[in-house]
C-alpha cells in the first residue's frame, strides 16, 4: 500500500534565491499522526502549503516531489491537481478566526463544499455537517449554524473548523499549530478532540508544532525541522528515549519536562546551533553545484 | 450584544436623517406634477422676484418665491429634482458596475492584471475631473444620457481604486486559502468569497458616488453644458439665481440649500449603511 503522503527531497527557494526547504523527505502512512516539529521561522508551515498546492508566490519549488495516495501531484495538470487535493485533503488552520469568511454564516460555509465540491445533496451534506458538529461537541448546531464567525468563541471557532476538517472523510488533514492561537485553558480540549476524531475517522495527520509535549501527546511519527532542513525523522516513542540529532537532544533539554503539556521551548544550545549552521552551510554548498 | 445592537439601532439619527430627505426629495420629484404648486415653466411678469412666504409682499401658493421670470421656485425645485435623481442613480450605478468589476478583478487576481487595470486608472486619474467631464460633454453634446455616460466614465475609477485595495487585502486572508484548497475555481471564490465582504464599501461608495453625480450634474448645468435649458436643474436654477442675487437672494440660496442637503444626505446614508451591511459592525 503506497503511503499516505510521501515528500521526498523537496526544496523551495524565495526569489533571491534563498532556500527556505532544504531537500525536505518525509512520509506520513495512512491513519498516523505525523509530527512536525521545529522553532517558529523553521519552515513547518510552508511544508504544509507545498503540499495544500498554496504556496506564496514569492516561494517556488526547485526540486523533488509529493506524492499524495501515490498520485504524484506535480505531474498532474492543475485542475487535477486542486481537485485531487480538493478531495483528499484538508487544512485545521492556526487562527479560527481568519480562516473563516467574516461576512457569511458558519452553516453555508460548511457545506458548500461537500455541496459544490464532492456533489454531495443539500440535505447529506447537512446531516453530515450536524454530525461533525455533535462530535466536536457543540451542543447547539442550529445556533452556531446560523451565526457569522466573529459571534463565536476562539474554541468554537476552532471546534467548526475541525468539524468542517473531517466532514468531507478526507485522507490527509495538515494542521498547522492549530492551538497556538487559542487560549490556554481552550488548547487541551482542542488537542483531545483532534485526537478523538482522528482516531475515529482514521485520518491522517501531518500535525505542524513548536511544542514537544504536543509531540509526545498526539503523534506516532515526528520530523524534527530546523532552517528548513530535516535533522532527524524517528517514531515519536524512539525519539524520546534516543534522540539522535544534537538539536533534537538540545530541544529536548531546553524542555526539561517535555512530557507535560504545552511546556514552552527555552532558547537553544549555542554550540549546537553553530554546528547546525554549518551543517547546512555545506548542505548548500553542495546542493547549490549541480544546481547552479 | 443583542442590546447593544439595539441601542446601536436607535442612535442612528444620520440613517433617518438623511434616509428621511433623501425620500422626501425623491417622492417629490417621482410626482413632481402632482405635488408641485405650479407649473415650473409658466412665466408670469406681474410676478417676477416674488419673497419666500415669509417675507413682506409674498403670493400665498408660491412658497419658496419666484425667480426673474415670475416662475415658481419651489416648483422649479422640485421638477429639478428629476433630473437629479436619474443622473444620480443612472451615473453612479453605471460607474459602480464598472469600477467595483475591475476594481475586484485587479485586486483578487493581481498580477498583470492588475497592473494593466492600476495603470489605466492611474492615467484616467490624471485628468481633472471637472475640466474632464465638460470636455466629455463637449464632445458627447449635450443631453441627459450624454451627462450620465460623462460622470460614469470619470468616476469608475473612484470605485476602481477602493475595491482593488479592499479585494487585495481580503485575498490574502486564509479563508481564501481555505477555499483554494478545497477545490474552488478562481472566478468561484472571489464572488462567493471576496466579494461578500467588500459589499459594505461598495455601498457606501455608491451612496456618495449619488452625491457627487448631483454635484457634477449642477456644475454641468451651471455651465449651460447639461440637459436643454428649458427643463429646470438645479445646476441651472443657481445658474440663474447668482445673477440677481441682489434683488432676489432665495433664487440662489433655496437651490444650494438643496444641493448641500441632498449631498450630504447621500454620503450620510452610505455610511450608516455600510455599517448595516457590514456582519461584524452591524
Ligand atoms: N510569503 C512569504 N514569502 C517569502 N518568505 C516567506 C513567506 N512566508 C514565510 N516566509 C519565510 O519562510 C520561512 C519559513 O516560514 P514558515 O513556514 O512560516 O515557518 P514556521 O511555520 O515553521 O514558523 C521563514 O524564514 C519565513 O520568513
Ligand atoms: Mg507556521
Amino acid at each position: 500500500m503506497s503511503a499516505c503522503l510521501d515528500i521526498a527531497n523537496l526544496s523551495a527557494v524565495l526569489a533571491n534565491g534563498q532556500r527556505v526547504l532544504r531537500s525536505v523527505s518525509l512520509t506520513v502512512q495512512p491513519g498516523e499522526v505525523h509530527a512536525l516539529v521545529g522553532e517558529s521561522g523553521a519552515g513547518k508551515t510552508m511544508i504544509g502549503k507545498a503540499v495544500l498546492g498554496v504556496l506564496p508566490s514569492s516561494v517556488r519549488i526547485v526540486e523533488g516531489d509529493m506524492r499524495l495516495e501515490g498520485e504524484d501531484l506535480g505531474k498532474l495538470p492543475p485542475k487535477a491537481r486542486r481537485t485531487l487535493i480538493g478531495a483528499r485533503t484538508a487544512l485545521i488552520p492556526q487562527d479560527p478566526l481568519t480562516a473563516l469568511n467574516p461576512s457569511r454564516r458558519i452553516g453555508p460555509q460548511m457545506t458548500d463544499r461537500l455541496v459544490r465540491i464532492l456533489g454531495w445533496s443539500g440535505d447529506k451534506a447537512d446531516k453530515r455537517v450536524r454530525q461533525l458538529l455533535d462530535e466536536v461537541q457543540i451542543r447547539d448546531p442550529d445556533r452556531v449554524l446560523k451565526s457569522y464567525p466573529h459571534e463565536l468563541s476562539g474554541g468554537m471557532r476552532q471546534r467548526v473548523l475541525i468539524a468542517a476538517a473531517f466532514a468531507a472523510e478526507p485522507r490527509l488533514i495538515v494542521a498547522d499549530e492549530p492551538t497556538t492561537a487559542l487560549d490556554v485553558t481552550v488548547q487541551k480540549q482542542i488537542l483531545r478532540l483532534i485526537a478523538a476524531l482522528q482516531r475515529e475517522h482514521g485520518t491522517a495527520i501531518l500535525f505542524v508544532t513548536h511544542d514537544l509535549g504536543v509531540v509526545a501527546k498526539i503523534s506516532q511519527k515526528v520530523s524534527v525541522l530546523y532552517a528548513g532542513k530535516v535533522v532527524e525523522e524517528a517514531e515519536t516513542a524512539d525519539l524520546f528515549a534516543a534522540p539522535r540529532h544534537p538539536y533534537t537532544r538540545s530541544l529536548m533539554a531546553a524542555t526539561p519536562r517535555y512530557t507535560a503539556p504545552f511546556a514552552s521551548l527555552k532558547p537553544v544550545d549555542e554550540t549546537v546551533l553553530a554546528g547546525l549552521a554549518a551543517e547546512i552551510a555545506a548542505a548548500d554548498q553542495a546542493w547549490r553545484r549541480p544546481h547552479g | 450584544m443583542d442590546e447593544a445592537r439595539i441601542i446601536r439601532r436607535r442612535l442612528s439619527p444620520r440613517l433617518w436623517l438623511a434616509g428621511g430627505w433623501l425620500l422626501l426629495a425623491l417622492l417629490a420629484a417621482i410626482f413632481a406634477p402632482l405635488v408641485a404648486p405650479q407649473d415650473p415653466l409658466a412665466q408670469d411678469l406681474m410676478l417676477e422676484r416674488l419673497p419666500p412666504f415669509w417675507l413682506d409682499g409674498a403670493e400665498p401658493g408660491y412658497w419658496l418665491g419666484t425667480d426673474s421670470l415670475g416662475r415658481d421656485l419651489l416648483s422649479r425645485l422640485i421638477f429639478g429634482g428629476r433630473i437629479a435623481f436619474i443622473v444620480a442613480f443612472a451615473a453612479a450605478i453605471a460607474a459602480c458596475v464598472v469600477g467595483s468589476t475591475l476594481g475586484l478583478i485587479a485586486g483578487y487576481f493581481g498580477g498583470w492584471a492588475d497592473r494593466i487595470i492600476s495603470r489605466i486608472v492611474d492615467i484616467w486619474m490624471a485628468f481633472p475631473p471637472v475640466l474632464f467631464a465638460i470636455l466629455l460633454v463637449a464632445v458627447l453634446g449635450t443631453g441627459l444620457s450624454s451627462v450620465i455616460l460623462a460622470i460614469a466614465i470619470i468616476d469608475w475609477t473612484r470605485f476602481c481604486r477602493v475595491i482593488r485595495a479592499e479585494a487585495m487585502g481580503q485575498s490574502r486572508m486564509d479563508y481564501v486559502e481555505n477555499a483554494r484548497i478545497a477545490g474552488y475555481g478562481r472566478i468561484g471564490i472571489m464572488l462567493r468569497e471576496v466579494l461578500p465582504n467588500v459589499v459594505p464599501s461598495i455601498v457606501a461608495l455608491l451612496s456618495l458616488e449619488m452625491g457627487i453625480a448631483v454635484i457634477v450634474e449642477a456644475i454641468l448645468s451651471f455651465v449651460n453644458l447639461s440637459i436643454s435649458t428649458d427643463d429646470p436643474t438645479w445646476g441651472g436654477i443657481i445658474a440663474e439665481g447668482r445673477l440677481s442675487i441682489h434683488q432676489a437672494w432665495w433664487v440662489l440660496v433655496f437651490p444650494l440649500i438643496t444641493l448641500i442637503l441632498t449631498v450630504l444626505s447621500f454620503s450620510q446614508f452610505g455610511e450608516a449603511l455600510k455599517t448595516r451591511f457590514d456582519p461584524v459592525l452591524r
